[in-house]
Formats: C-alpha cells, sequence, structure tokens
C-alpha cells in the first residue's frame, strides 16, 4: 500500500498518511498557494507546481517526505521570434510562450527522468530530477500543433503523460484540445492518433478530426500499457492497441461525462469514472456523489455509493482529482468542493477524510 | 543611484531586499538586481523576458510604458517599485 497521499488544492499541498485503519492530514504544506500538480517518485522525492498567480508559476521540490521544500527551475519557454505566427484557432488570438500552468508532471523508469505537460501546450523534459528543464520542440514545433484550442482554459494544455513501463521513450499525451499523441523514440517524432476518438460537439464534418479531441484524462494500465482508457468531453473510449484505434464506450451509468478516470495497475479491463450530469450541468447526477466502475472493459458499469453523500452533492472531480494505488485496490478522489474521499475496497465502501479542505486540484499516492 | 523596492508579497516568495544601483533604464537596473539576486527575476518577469502580466513596475510613482522591453528611463535618483497589478493573478 501506498506510503503518502499528496493532495494539491487551491490553498496548498496536504500530504496524508495512514495511521491505524484511517488516512490522515499529516502536514499542510505550501499553503496560502495553489498547487496544480504534485508527483512522488520511487525514491520518495516529492514535486509540487505551484500557480503563484501575479508571479506567475514555481516548482518545489521535497527531499525529505514534505517536511521542507526546496525552489528548483522552472521550465521556460524560449523567446518567441518575432516572425513566427503562433495562435489559437478557436478565437484567433496569440499563443503566450509562457509557462501558465503545470498540467502534469511524471517520472519514468529512467533515473532523474521527468516530463511535465503546461499550458499553453508545451511539453518539457528534464534528465537531472527537475534541476534544469528542456522544452520538446519536436512536438512544439510540429505542424499539427496548429489545429490544438483551449478547452476550458483559454490555451491548449498536455494534461495527461503516460510513460510506457515497457520502454520509457514510448510516451503517450493527452492534450485538451489536441487529441492523443504518441512518440515511439523518446521525443523525437510524434504523431497524432486516436482513431475513433469523437466529438460531439464539433460540426459532423469534424467531429472525428483526430487533432481537435477534447480528451480529459488519458490513462494506461501498469501491467498492459496497450490498454488505453480516456474520459473524453463527451464520452468514454478505450483503446487495446496503445492508443492507435478508440471505441466509444456509451453504456456507463449514470452517465459518460466527467473528467477522470483510472485503471487497475493488475487488470485492464477494470476502471473508475467520477460521473458529472453533463458537460453543460457539471454536478453528479440528481445531486448524489458516485463513482461508476466498470470490470469487464466497459461492458457493463457500477455505480458505487457506498459512504458518499447522496444528497445535495455537488462535487466535481478534476481530472487529476482521482487516483489508484500500485495495489488495485487503494483509490482517493477529491472535489472541488474540498471533500476527500479514500477507498480500500476497489471502490466498494468510501471512507471520507476531510470535507473542508480547499478546492482539490489532484491527488496522488506515493509508493 | 536609483532605488528599487519590492513589494512585500513577494518577500513572502523569496528573498528581494531593496537596493540602489547605478541603472539608465529599467531593463539596466533590474539586470544588475538579478546578477546579485537571480532567484528574483522569475517572479517579476515571463519567460519573454516582459514583465509578468499582474504585476506592475513604477518609476517615481509612474507606471512603466514599455511593459515588453522595459526601456523606460529612469534618473540617478529615482525610486522604483515592483508591485502586484490589482488585475488578478
Amino acid at each position: 500500500m501506498a506510503r503518502q497521499l499528496l493532495v494539491g488544492t487551491r490553498k496548498g499541498v496536504f500530504v496524508l498518511g495512514r495511521r491505524g485503519r484511517d488516512w490522515r492530514i499529516e502536514r499542510a504544506e505550501l499553503l496560502g498557494d495553489p498547487v496544480t500538480m504534485v508527483l512522488g517518485e520511487r525514491d520518495g522525492t516529492l514535486h509540487a507546481a505551484q500557480d503563484l498567480g501575479h508571479f506567475g508559476v514555481k516548482m518545489k521540490r521535497s527531499r525529505d517526505g514534505g517536511a521542507t521544500w526546496e525552489e528548483r527551475p522552472v521550465p521556460a519557454y524560449p523567446p518567441k521570434p518575432d516572425d513566427v505566427v503562433d495562435v489559437d484557432p478557436m478565437r484567433n488570438t496569440p499563443i503566450p510562450w509562457n509557462v501558465m500552468k503545470v498540467w502534469s508532471l511524471e517520472s519514468s523508469q529512467r533515473d532523474g527522468e521527468l516530463w511535465c505537460g503546461t499550458i499553453p501546450g508545451g511539453l518539457f523534459h528534464s534528465r537531472d530530477g527537475g534541476d534544469s528543464w528542456q522544452l520538446v520542440e519536436t512536438l512544439w514545433k510540429h505542424p499539427d500543433r496548429k489545429f490544438w484550442v483551449g478547452g476550458g482554459a483559454d490555451y491548449p494544455g498536455i494534461h495527461s503523460i503516460c510513460v510506457d513501463p515497457r520502454s520509457p521513450d514510448v510516451v503517450r499525451l493527452g492534450v485538451s484540445c489536441g487529441g492523443l499523441w504518441l512518440t515511439t523514440d523518446g521525443g523525437k517524432s510524434w504523431d497524432c492518433k486516436g482513431q475513433g476518438l469523437r466529438a460531439d460537439y464539433a460540426p459532423p464534418d469534424q467531429a472525428y478530426e483526430r487533432r481537435g479531441q477534447d480528451a480529459h484524462r488519458v490513462v494506461q494500465c501498469a501491467t498492459a500499457p496497450d490498454h488505453v482508457w480516456i474520459q473524453h468531453h463527451n464520452g468514454i473510449f478505450r483503446s487495446t492497441d496503445g492508443g492507435l484505434t478508440c471505441t466509444e464506450i456509451r453504456s456507463a451509468q449514470p452517465s459518460v461525462f466527467g473528467f477522470p478516470v483510472v485503471v487497475d495497475p493488475h487488470d485492464p479491463r477494470t476502471a473508475w469514472f467520477v460521473p458529472g450530469k453533463k458537460d453543460q450541468w457539471r454536478y453528479p447526477v440528481d445531486g448524489a456523489l458516485a463513482v461508476s466502475r466498470t470490470r469487464d472493459g466497459g461492458e457493463s458499469f457500477e455505480v458505487l455509493r457506498e459512504g458518499l453523500p447522496q444528497q445535495h452533492a455537488y462535487d466535481v472531480v478534476y481530472r487529476h482529482g482521482l487516483d489508484i494505488d500500485a495495489d488495485g485496490a487503494t483509490l482517493a478522489f477529491g472535489s472541488t468542493t474540498g471533500n476527500l474521499f479514500v477507498s480500500e475496497s476497489a471502490g466498494d465502501r468510501w471512507q471520507n477524510v476531510s470535507n473542508y479542505l480547499p478546492p482539490i486540484y489532484c491527488v496522488r499516492f506515493v509508493n | 543611484m536609483a532605488s528599487l523596492h519590492f513589494t512585500q508579497n513577494l518577500a513572502r516568495h523569496t528573498e528581494c531586499p531593496s537596493a540602489a544601483l547605478p541603472a539608465d533604464t529599467v531593463a539596466e537596473l533590474l539586470a544588475r538586481y538579478f546578477e546579485s539576486w537571480p532567484a528574483v527575476r522569475g517572479y517579476v518577469l515571463d519567460d519573454q523576458g516582459e514583465v509578468r502580466h499582474h504585476v506592475k513596475v513604477l518609476v517615481d510613482g509612474r507606471n512603466i510604458k514599455d511593459r515588453r522591453k522595459l526601456t523606460d528611463r529612469i534618473k540617478s535618483n529615482s525610486e522604483v517599485y515592483v508591485f502586484q497589478a490589482l488585475s488578478g493573478g
């Protein structure tokens, strides 16, 4: 079972540990400022990405379990040449070459290797544990990036980074809104995949345009990484060929809309979601908070409610607000309303850890 | 020498003591300051070296005009302040 649970919120990062039968908040760190992403590495190193608003994005690292944090370099875009035209096609507005938010952060099986996804769409790479960062120019300069558009944010962003456990040179990305991207050579080249993703918010002739898909979250099975699950803006999709082709799953209950998804690290057919009513109504169906689970690859779904509020609950769970431990049985999720829940029964029963946290952006187990 | 001061809200994040430095422009003043206090740069300027969207710089009580290249001229006795802009953030 995980050693720690990190919770990034609007007002700082909270470090939880398991004491007896309960998960408890043991530290409240970096208080007062938004923490948009957290990561715990295998060696226990913790990373937190802050958004200081006036003063920009900052990166913090802890090597003592979250007791102290040191400021580390922030990924930065290179100077934008005056003759380069770079606009978001949705609104025809210039894309700022500035890190506006760290939206994803992942380590690989290589010591010191980190990937960092940002708004407005740049992917950054570090080989020294975050002591320095390099913009992945092959993706930033890819001609198809001009098709990316902002979704909920004003500019596009990379929210999902899936490093293939079989080879660290194979990396899959989820982009809102820019689809599903794949490199098989460590980032030297990139291709947009995700055939079959469907955007019903686009004109019919563009519904299957791969480069504009709003994949809210992309995850892969740790032991069967060709099995990829996607919570998309207008539904749930599954791939069994590493994201090359995707099949829409329309049977999820109580709805197919949501942001997060996690997959069982030992069973690629088992996945969990926290559904909202619909894109126009971003709260739980009937105000009853629920987690949905499939154990058969999306053929059927169970709706899990035990321990979750079933009246007047209007929690939204962001795309990084749900996580699963390597044991495949311990899950946690946190909501915009500051509610934090943990299950050690694969979602059958949920324990409320706190009702009083700031709005929660991300939860992550640390092994 | 011109004097440079920072909002105390920035001191919460990084050490940024006031300083008196010789400079003819805001760009020169900040560049000299960042030689001694390099960590402050990323709090004041963005990736492109422009004043951050929600930061404002005043010279003798007036907002600078060139937030992109910071070419505003300063006098030998100018007081330069770096504040948060009340514009969001």
